[in-house]
């Protein structure tokens, strides 16, 4: 115990002196949660949109101006024809082009129906759906309000649904995202910062002086595990009063329970961190081969997109990373406010990674080599 | 043989891949002795050094160390040896005394005797000034002062110096090798690796390795009417010559 106790406050010394490092771990939470909250969002505004009105008709005038009220869209200069605004769209200087042909709003009085052609700049696939879709619930919306008006035509019984969206209500972007944002926090200052020192031990020679000492094995990895741990559990912390303070973020679920998966999962990500260290033996080395490892996983997790809607090998792939299943218990405990009942799954499955990647550890990591 | 060995090595031979670095090597070192480890660069004294220490497994050959296995029993050995690297490795960004309680702390001692021994020997050691000082800011020859002093904190039998005077100024040479008469005196055995051929001359045996072979061993008096030189400098020379033709 006094072993471990001496390498704990080592580390805590050796922290704690790095005048670059220090700084960092308390400016990390606050950027992270301040601009990556706002900036990684799937809602889509100001969408640009360019209108060719062959017909000058108070029709078209109308849906003009309610895609001008439309907070999602930015109206962008007229074209007289196709062909211009075309151009306008292959500069990147347009998102939408919306062509009215002559004789719309004729055909549209006479024979109940008239089209209209929408351009849509698909570069990105996920804004040109998300823009398609409300060009055409606002043509929808206008539809629906102009032929009950104006027109005596009987619209046929609909069946009207109403949507109810449970554990977010108003569908707040930053409700899904900050607890993901949290996951990484934790996740880089507990993984990354432990694998590097101890790679650094390696590339300063000190290990060989620790290798040559009666330290057991396991004393020494505790000894190392703990500092971060701590660190990564006050940086959770900071992370979660920021994202009350100033985000409101819902915390429905126990907090008790989050940092015991919290302390799970940082047992289970470190292990994986040693390992790589253990066969590194340069802090590059063991920084790239982390980069990539985090970024498959991260990705995979379903930070962005829900695993759910992922091909099927790639929700199996997701049952041995250890972020998905993080991933999900942040979420679940703040916005769901499940239970530790609810989450046994997740503590089930953490655990068994947790005493695999132990034993693996206890293999791989020697005190001298061959 | 009247003394008790505390090092037994027989046909030691560790080879990385194709590359033998020790070949065949016997020997052995009594409790108390002042024992050098000389060859040039790649000779092998760091490799066999390190086997002798539990950092590394030997291929084959017999190794006891204070009557324990190398290959099964090198923690039990790691209990009572200390040892300094040829590469200073000690924490730049800790103080002295943080160095000496963390290392102190491993090998089992209390706080309170940790403290006393800490006052004695920075006195003893003439390092008193500096015990709040970082390791990163003093300069060499201290650094491997402490460094020694932290291999011998907790009383080891047995010390193992690998070049423990490289890059040194010649005074404060001089009192490093009062520090291992001193720990000699005491009852420590030190096993020293060296390539100075004067300091050869402060050890009570020399071994000298040549391409991971032992080709001389014995006093260096012996050594001096076997090779019939002057010096161990002279001596030196001599093993090399035979050795390159």
């Amino acid at each position: 115990m006094r072993t471990i106790l001496a390498i704990v406050r080592k580390e805590f010394l050796q922290v704690f002196r790095n005048r670059v490092m220090l700084p960092i771990l308390f400016v990390v939470p606050f950027v992270q949660l301040i601009i990556l909250v706002n900036a990684a969002t799937l809602e889509i505004k100001n969408i640009r949109i360019s209108f060719v009105d062959n017909d000058f008709s108070s029709t078209t005038r109308s849906i003009f101006n309610k895609f001008a009220y439309s907070p999602f869209f930015k109206i962008q200069p007229s074209f007289g024809s196709f062909k211009d605004a075309e151009i306008e769209m292959k500069k990147g200087k347009t998102d939408v082009i919306i062509t009215f042909p002559s004789n719309f709003e004729k055909k549209l009085k006479q024979e109940g129906k008239a089209e209209l052609q929408v351009n849509i700049n698909a570069i990105n696939g996920v804004v040109a759906g998300i823009s398609a879709a409300y060009v055409q619930s606002i043509i929808a919306s206008f539809l629906k309000e102009e032929m009950g008006k104006s027109y005596t035509t009987i619209l046929p019984v609909q069946i009207k649904v109403i949507t109810h969206h449970w554990f977010n209500p108003q569908l707040n972007y930053k409700n899904f995202m900050l607890p993901a944002i949290l996951a990484l926090l934790v996740t880089m200052i507990g993984m990354l910062l432990s694998t590097l020192n101890f790679v650094r031990e390696k590339e300063i020679g000190t290990i060989e002086q620790i290798n040559v000492t009666p330290i057991r094995k396991y004393q020494f990895i505790i000894g190392k595990f703990l500092p971060f741990l701590l660190l990564a559990l006050v940086e959770l912390s900071m992370g979660l009063i920021i994202g009350k303070l100033l985000y409101d973020i819902p915390m429905l679920g126990n907090l008790g329970n989050l940092f015991i998966f919290t302390i799970l999962y940082l047992i289970v990500v470190m292990s994986v961190g040693l390992l790589v260290a253990v066969s590194s033996r340069t802090q590059q080395q063991a920084l790239f081969v982390l980069f990539f490892l985090l970024l498959v996983s991260i990705m995979l997790s379903g930070i962005f997109t829900s695993v759910e809607t992922m091909p099927y090998w790639a929700q199996k792939l997701n049952l041995i990373n250890p972020i998905y299943y993080f991933m999900r218990v942040i979420r679940m405990i703040l916005l769901k406010g499940s239970s530790f009942l609810d989450l046994l799954p997740e503590f089930i499955s953490l655990c068994i990674f947790a005493v695999i990647l132990w034993q693996i550890l206890l293999v791989k990591y020697r005190k001298s080599t061959i | 043989m009247l003394k008790k060995n505390v090092i037994e090595v027989k046909d030691l031979v560790k080879k990385f891949g194709d590359f033998v670095a020790n070949d065949h090597l016997t020997f052995s070192v009594q409790k108390g002795e002042i024992f050098g480890f000389l060859g040039a660069n790649g000779a092998g004294k760091t490799t066999a050094m390190k086997i002798l220490c539990g950092l590394l497994t030997p291929t084959s050959g017999e190794v006891y160390v204070n009557g324990y296995n190398v290959y099964t029993q090198s923690e039990l050995i790691k209990k009572n040896i200390g040892y300094m690297s040829q590469k200073f490795s000690l924490y730049d960004d800790l103080t002295t005394f943080e160095n000496i309680q963390f290392f102190a702390t491993i090998y089992g001692l209390s706080k309170k005797q940790i403290i006393e021994k800490t006052t004695i020997l920075l006195e003893e050691f003439k390092l008193y000034d500096i015990k709040n000082h970082l390791v990163g800011d003093i300069p060499l020859g201290w650094k491997q002062k402490i460094a020694f002093l932290i291999a011998t904190f907790h009383n080891p039998s047995v010390v193992f110096l690998d070049e423990p005077t490289g890059g040194v100024d010649p005074i404060t040479r001089r009192q490093f090798w009062e520090l291992i008469h001193r720990a000699a005196a005491s009852g420590t055995t030190l096993f020293v690796t060296t390539h100075y051929m004067d300091e050869a001359e402060y050890c009570d045996r020399v071994s000298i390795l040549s391409e991971g072979k032992l080709v001389a061993l014995g006093t260096p008096d012996d050594l001096k009417n076997q090779y019939k030189a002057p010096s161990m400098d002279e001596v030196f020379y001599k093993i090399a010559r035979n050795a390159d033709v």
